[in-house]
């Protein structure tokens, strides 16, 4: 993996607001994603992550700063819009369709069709197929890709969400909190995944609230807190420690560690 | 890697055996129900089994059957349409009194008809995209005000609570013919009703099965954010289904008006929520994205069967609302307990 600074951000934010009525969701914020490399938005709860995933994948327009897809100042109109110039967001919680089969919802969106135009299907034996050839690539072996996905775990379904990305021709993965509601071993696994997602050239912006999963696989750290930018570091200008320090609070974790210290 | 593995899928795979497979279907609580209630008749009615009640049986289940095919298809998609019954009547009325006041052409009339129905239907649609209030809310609204104009127009133009016989205007044997004929198969009269029913059946499933609309009818009802997300047309595919019910209620209007030449104003009302209670029999989730067009069908059937099976059996027909509410608890009860046993099979 090679570092190129000078080469054009798939996305770039700059200076970028986001008002609701009278409150300020975001203020000045700048994001910069580029192919083969895993942006890291790091916050706590209400720090302006939502808004700013929202912002990325087209649900929300920004009223602020701009927006630049492969160096073009542009505005997305609807995920759809998003999705069509190759910016792919997995959720954490809205991903998938609970009750319906594997099948249909790693395709739902974007399905393969056959036939004349009044009798036009979908391709399901392809759609099958893929699934099920997709996946066993992620390393998932399904017995049977008609189970409604809600019987999979929740890392088996944040995977099956980015296979599905990857497989559609993201250029740009946005990951809502990928493990934020799993344990260890499936943390490794979808991080495992992020990785893999990375080494085919995408370009990744990961949400979390946990530093430590973010310096594990992240080449840029952007921290927000209530709102507003409060650091955008390189991998090589900060430490672990120091990502978690400024993560938990800084100087307020200095003055509570004061606080709580034992006599 | 995939080549390693394809025998321990294929081993696997044979775990799953039909009996599973059949008990993850959504209509099988309903099938089940249904053969119940084919037997308990046969039992207590020995006219049930000839083929002239049959034919009954199936003229009841498919005036049902037609509007239930697309409510169904309306909760799989999460939502419901209270103004079904009375849109049936009021476009019979629309046809009729187009005909009538215009001197036209039956033809003309229906498809006037059909033009304003599906403008109703995608009025529901719009509003409830639009607004984003229950749809509960919204069709009852569009059904307390089709009521009222059913009744208002008609005593308007026609003076009375029924619209003129248009039985001798020109078009009327081949209207008839298309939505109130009797095909008669081995001796026995079958209406027509019954072929356009099992039509919409077959259709329905299909669309629902195989093309991306029914992928997208699933995932509106079963998490309208997630379908969102991924670039479903929430909005598209609701106001879509709306206007399916609406057709669906121009088919069963035109067989109201061409069987009987003249429509009551004051009709349909109650008939939406047979619709629904059709559906539900049928399997379908109440909350959306779960169920099947083919369920509605049996749903419909075993309507068909209870009402007219009370008069075979010659008992007092005043109790056919008591077995219908028994049946609707017992198939609900019966399709969550045969979902809990599909899903802990898997």
């Amino acid at each position: 993996m090679t570092r190129n600074p000078n080469r054009t951000a798939l996305v770039e934010l700059s200076g970028v607001s986001k008002h609701y009525g009278n409150v300020r969701a975001l203020e000045g914020v700048s994001l910069t994603v580029r192919a083969g490399e895993i942006t890291c938005v790091l916050g706590d709860n209400g720090a302006g992550k939502s808004t700013l995933i929202k912002i990325v994948s087209g649900l929300h327009q920004h009223d602020g700063g701009t927006l630049a897809l492969d160096g073009e100042e542009t505005r997305l109109a609807s995920p759809r819009d998003a999705l069509d110039r190759g910016i792919a967001t997995v959720y954490q919680d809205l991903a998938v369709v609970p009750l319906m089969p594997v099948w249909r919802n790693f395709f739902l969106g974007s399905e393969p069709r056959k036939g004349i135009a009044p009798f036009k299907r979908m391709d399901v034996d392809l759609m099958r197929r893929t699934t099920r050839a997709e996946l066993l690539r992620m390393g998932i072996d399904l017995r049977d890709v008609d189970q409604p996905i809600d019987t999979l775990s929740g890392g088996e379904r944040q995977c099956v969400a980015i296979a599905r990305a990857v497989y559609f021709g993201a250029k740009v993965l946005v990951l809502d909190e990928p493990t934020a509601a799993l344990g260890v071993k499936q943390s490794g696994v979808v991080l495992k995944y992020v990785a893999a997602a990375r080494d085919q050239g995408l370009g990744v912006v990961l949400i979390t609230h946990n530093p430590h999963h973010a310096y594990l696989v992240g080449d840029r750290f952007v921290l927000l807190k209530r709102g507003t930018m409060v650091g955008n570091h390189e991998r090589d200008d900060i430490t672990l420690d120091e990502l978690t320090r400024q993560m938990a609070g800084g100087n307020e974790l200095d003055d509570l560690r004061h606080e709580l210290q034992r006599p | 890697m995939s080549a390693t593995d394809a025998p321990t899928a294929d081993e696997r795979i044979l775990r799953t055996s039909p009996l599973r497979k059949l008990l993850g279907r959504p209509e099988l609580g309903s099938v089940v129900g249904a053969i119940a209630v084919f037997v308990f008749f046969a039992l207590a009615a020995d006219s049930f089994l000839r083929a002239a009640s049959l034919s009954t049986v199936l003229y009841a289940s498919s005036t049902i059957g037609i509007m239930a095919v697309p409510v169904a298809l309306l909760m799989i998609g999460g939502e419901f349409d209270l103004s079904a019954g009375v849109m049936v009547t009021s476009s019979a009325l629309i046809s009729s009194m187009f005909s009538y006041q215009m001197t036209a052409n039956v033809w003309v009339g229906v498809g006037v008809s059909l033009l304003v129905t599906l403008a109703v239907g995608a009025f529901n649609g719009f509003m409830l995209t639009r607004t984003k209030l229950p749809s509960f809310i919204i069709t009852l609204g569009t059904f307390l005000m089709l009521t009222g104009m059913n009744l208002g127009f008609t005593k308007l133009i026609d003076g009375t609570v029924s619209t003129k016989t248009i039985a001798d205007m020109e078009g009327f044997p081949s209207a008839r013919d298309v939505f109130a004929s009797t095909i008669t198969v081995g001796g026995v009269g079958f209406k027509i009703t019954i072929v356009w029913w099992l039509a919409l059946v077959a259709v329905a499933s299909w669309i629902l099965l195989r093309t991306r609309a029914g992928n997208w009818i699933f995932a509106v009802g079963g998490n309208q954010d997630a379908a969102r997300a991924v670039g479903v047309p929430v909005a598209k595919t609701k106001i879509g289904l709306y206007m399916g019910v609406a057709f669906g209620a121009w088919i069963a209007g035109q067989h109201l008006l061409f069987s009987y030449d003249v429509v009551q104003s004051g009709e349909g009302v109650g008939n939406e929520l047979i619709y629904i209670i059709a559906a539900v029999i049928g399997g379908c989730l109440i909350t959306g994205g779960y169920g099947s067009a083919v369920g509605s069908a049996v749903g419909a059937f075993i309507f068909g069967m209870t009402s007219k099976g009370i008069v075979f059996a010659e008992w007092n027909p005043d109790w056919f609302k008591f077995f219908l509410g028994a049946m609707l608890l017992l198939a609900t009860l019966l399709n969550a307990w045969v979902r809990k046993r599909a899903e802990a099979t898997k």
